[in-house]
């Protein structure tokens, strides 16, 4: 074996590291790719869809794909199947990622109070996360919208409660880990109080877990809105909304399949990049969930 | 006479996220029939994937070369069935760990039996007769009662000794120990050595040794193979090696061992630690690996790696400068 | 052991108790004045007053609980005014059908997916590990009532093999197995990712440990060492996992009962939220979070039987 040339210059910090390793795993980059893609098309949409997605045209309903200058059909009221698909990702990627934030912040603060703390703090709010478990996702989703009423805020934070009890329990597992740890211990016993044992040792090392758990929690949240809009529970008309699209198409299936396949087509392949992403962040970053 | 276990250039590539890392290069020892090798190092030197290199036992992500000589008959390359019927047959290995190492879900009757009963063709219940045999042999009490018993439910020193008897089940020729008491007490330790010296007596079996203790080393070893970064810097018998270590590396690692028993004024009684870190290596070295350490490393050290040569008879070691103390 | 038993039992009773407060505050909440759902077509003030009284619903909210959780405890979860029948003779009609429909999906779920798990943890890296790892993931990302609306064009339109919806009962084996089996597809595909994808974690794990380094140097065949001695300790792991997925399951229910049109609980929950049936919503809520917990405990119990540890050192967590 011949001796190589000097080496070139291999990263040495962690993140640079950390972001090697996860480039060298095709799935994760396209899945990094396909959440990209996403976000841009909600944020660009004015500039991409090529027609006004509320502008209805009679004349040319439920056309089929390729016709006409529709590149995907014309939906039952006559307006453009493409543009309602571009300006909908706006209304799923802000209901899925807003509600995870929000999810986050509040089950944060409390998962730390319950492992850090435990004792009757502990007990009580692992009860109340077992009752809300008890439920199914969809159940608390469908409900807390029901009984808010049909808005995007509504949906957002029916998803969010929806949200919380799983992140409790993610931040509750590290936290319970971590506090046995000894620089934790060697903080405590040098007098530094609570608060900052908690956000300057405990909290970062709860990140990483909370991350890989947040890319698998938005396209949950994603699926959620859809179905709550499926079901005539999320934003209203005239917003565009991919889960209207599919409870629209449902009826006119026979007629016009292509109507039912572009939408679900949609949020198929944005969860899909997320979790995607999220397996790759996973794999890299090395986490192992703490049961 | 033809050694048990013959090595010679075997090279150990790891393919990693950070690039392809070289853990063993040209890594060669002998074994002769009913002796004890020690393989001394430090973590990360190489002597545990030399060991799992010998049993075919590397991870997918490795590649090997290089010759495995099993009284004389080739075993590297070998294709895995073959292997297969070596391994727990002609050469054992235990592992460091005998926590982990035991399977939780099966009895440890259980898993001797299995190595009795896939290489000897044992039936269920002879099986199950012989194994607590050996939990005797190894000295664990009331053999007839541990067979039914789970892992856990024993401690960690019956852990090894379970191992051992695992290991030494199918009467093998060579046993491969991978610090196999580093885990445990030292007076836990004690116990598993004599058990490996009776079984060298009575079955015959030659030993390879693997260990960063060198008081074990002194105990049990006939020979010593001493490795730096994936290289052997020196080998040969222990009690010349020891009383008179030719490579920096090694004459450092002796200075290291605490002598309570020398004074702390004349200067040999002090801990002397060596300097800086082991290195990983990338791709083949162009220099001595131990330079950056060396109290001795000069220009000549840095045009390429020493060959192993003898330096007295028996005594092989790595160095442009053998020889001496390090510390003068 | 039993001390572990009773303990993880109090905790599900307290759990129960909990959800039973949720359920019955939570239907109290959705919008609409329950008198006039339950007597739509008359606003006279003193007849919803009458219908009030009648249903107790005049009475201040604990004591409407306590009353309630009387009933449900003797069996009585009210009547139905949408169908004039009782809750509790409904459920038990609907919930055979929604287990029926769950034990499908499981099956397909665990025939597929503990296989190809195994496959692509033995077989990491290679192109079937990447193909059902892609596979199930995709499996996972599909929204169900998208994927049910795809099979029903593909299967009941295009090549009608299977029917579009509706349900037949179980007096007719084959026709109820053809009208099961797309709903089927639809609620296992999901459940066939998760279990395909823990089996894969857990083979890798298994196949990772030390222990199976010693059964390799002890020479066992490829074929022990993967299927005994791995493979018994990712049972475990997965059986927990499989046993935890009973809500995601229901969730799926409610919305593949739906697009299929199959009379199950799922259905009935749906139903129930938009017609205001607030006893039908009040009674199915109350099973599906009750089923949960139990089966959560059954899990519990079932691991806690399996894994040695446990079982033998009586260890209390």
């Amino acid at each position: 074996m011949t001796a190589t040339a000097a080496p070139a210059a291999r990263p040495r910090t962690r993140g640079g590291r950390t972001r090697r390793k996860f480039l060298r795993r095709p799935p994760a980059v396209i899945g990094l790719a396909g959440v990209v893609i996403a976000i841009a098309v909600a944020v660009f949409a004015p500039w991409i869809a090529p027609y006004d997605p509320d502008t209805v045209q009679p004349a040319t309903i439920l056309s089929a794909p390729f016709t006409g200058g529709h590149l995907l059909g014309t939906d039952d009221l006559g307006r453009d199947i493409l543009s309602q698909i571009v300006f909908g990702a706006r209304a799923s990627l802000a209901s899925g990622v807003l509600a995870t934030l929000l999810g986050l912040l509040v089950a944060v603060p409390i998962g730390l109070l319950a492992g850090y703390y435990r004792g009757w703090r502990d007990s009580a709010i692992s009860r109340v996360i077992d009752v809300v478990l008890s439920f199914p996702f969809l159940v608390i989703a469908v409900g807390l919208a029901a009984i808010l009423g049909p808005s995007l805020l509504n949906e957002v934070i029916a998803l969010a409660v929806a949200q919380v009890p799983v992140f409790v329990r993610v931040v509750r597992g590290e936290v319970l880990g971590l506090r046995e740890l000894e620089y934790v211990e060697a903080a405590v016993v040098n007098g530094a109080p609570d608060r900052v044992v908690l956000v300057r040792h405990i909290l970062p090392n709860t990140l990483n877990p909370l991350v890989v758990q947040a890319t698998v929690a938005i396209p949950t949240a994603i699926i959620g809105a859809s179905v709550l809009s499926f079901l005539g529970l999320g934003e209203q008309p005239p917003t565009p909304s991919w889960g209207t699209m599919l409870s629209d198409a449902q009826q006119y299936i026979a007629q016009a399949p292509w109507f039912a396949v572009f939408p679900g087509l949609a949020i198929a392949l944005t969860t899909l990049s997320f979790n995607l992403f999220g397996d790759g962040l996973r794999d890299v970053l090395d986490v192992r969930m703490r049961s | 006479m033809t050694a048990r276990l013959e090595v010679t250039g075997l090279r150990v590539r790891f393919d990693t996220d950070e690039g392809s890392v070289l853990a063993a290069n040209g890594v060669s020892f002998s074994l002769r029939p009913g002796g004890v090798l020690g393989l001394v190092g430090e973590s990360g030197c190489g002597k545990s994937v030399t060991a799992m290199a010998v049993l075919g036992l590397l991870p997918p992500t490795a590649t090997s070369e290089g010759s495995v000589r099993l009284d004389g008959e080739e075993i590297a390359g070998l294709p895995p069935r073959r292997m297969r019927r070596i391994r727990g047959r002609e050469i054992s290995m235990i592992f460091q760990e005998p926590m982990t190492s035991l399977n939780p879900a099966f009895t440890v009757g259980y898993q001797i039996a299995e190595v009795l009963r896939r290489h000897e063709g044992l039936t269920r219940d002879q099986a199950r007769v012989r194994a607590a045999e050996l939990l005797d042999l190894v000295r664990i009490p009331e053999p007839g009662k541990r067979v039914g018993e789970f892992p856990h439910q024993l401690s960690g020193g019956m852990r090894q000794r379970v191992m051992i008897a695992m290991a030494v089940a199918c009467n093998p020729k060579v046993l491969l120990a991978d610090e196999p008491t580093t885990a445990l007490d030292v007076t836990i330790q004690a116990q598993v050595l004599d058990i490996m010296r009776d079984l060298r007596a009575q079955l015959g079996t030659s030993i390879v040794l693997i260990t960063h203790d060198l008081g074990v080393v002194a105990d049990i070893a006939d020979d010593v193979v001493v490795m730096y970064a994936g290289h052997v810097v020196e080998s040969g018998a222990v009690d010349t090696v020891f009383a008179g270590p030719r490579h920096p590396y090694t004459i450092g690692l002796l200075g290291s061992v605490p002598r309570p028993d020398l004074g702390l004024d004349d200067g040999r009684g002090r801990l002397r630690e060596i300097p800086g870190f082991v290195p990983t290596l990338r791709e083949p070295p162009g220099a001595c690996v131990f330079a950056p350490r060396c109290p001795r490393a000069d220009a000549l050290c840095q045009e390429r790696m020493p060959p192993l040569e003898e330096q007295a008879p028996g005594q092989y070691a790595a160095c442009v400068h053998p020889g001496g103390h390090a510390h003068e | 052991m039993s001390w572990y038993v009773l303990r993880r039992v109090g905790t599900s009773l307290i759990t129960l108790f909990g959800a039973t407060i949720v359920v019955f505050l939570g239907v109290r909440a959705l919008p609409g004045d329950p008198a006039v759902a339950l007597s739509p077509e008359n606003n006279d003030p003193a007849v919803l007053h009458a219908i009030r009284v009648r249903y107790g619903l005049d009475q201040p909210l604990p004591t409407q609980y306590v009353v309630w959780l009387g009933h449900a405890l003797r069996g009585d979860l009210g009547t139905s005014p949408k169908t004039g029948l009782p809750v509790t003779q409904t459920l038990l009609e609907r919930v055979p059908i929604t287990l029926e429909l769950a034990l499908l999906a499981l099956l397909i779920a665990v025939a597929i997916g503990v296989p190809a798990g195994i496959v692509a943890a033995v077989r990491r890296g290679s192109l079937p590990d990447y193909l059902c790892s892609t596979a199930a993931l995709g499996g996972l990302s599909v929204p169900h009532f998208w994927l049910g609306i795809l099979l029903i064009l593909a299967f009941a339109v295009h090549f009608p093999i299977f029917p579009a919806s509706g349900f037949v009962p179980i007096t007719d084996p084959a026709g109820n197995l053809m009208h099961m089996a797309l709903p089927a597809i639809v609620l296992g595909t999901g459940l066939t990712a998760v279990i395909m994808r823990q089996m894969r974690s857990a083979m890798l794990d298994s196949l990772g440990a030390d222990y199976v380094r010693t059964a390799r140097a002890k020479g066992m065949t490829e074929w022990k060492v993967v299927g005994v001695h791995a493979l018994r300790n990712s049972l475990i792991t997965v059986v927990t996992v499989v046993g935890l997925q009973l809500g995601v399951l229901i969730s799926g229910a409610v919305i593949t009962e739906q697009i299929f049109i199959i009379p199950g609980i799922g259905k009935l929950t749906l139903d129930s939220v938009f017609n205001r049936d607030y006893p039908s919503l009040q009674g199915v809520v109350l099973i599906t979070a009750t089923g949960y917990i139990v089966a959560n405990l059954l899990v519990d119990l079932t691991y806690s039987l399996l894994n040695p540890r446990i079982r033998i050192a009586g260890g209390a967590r």
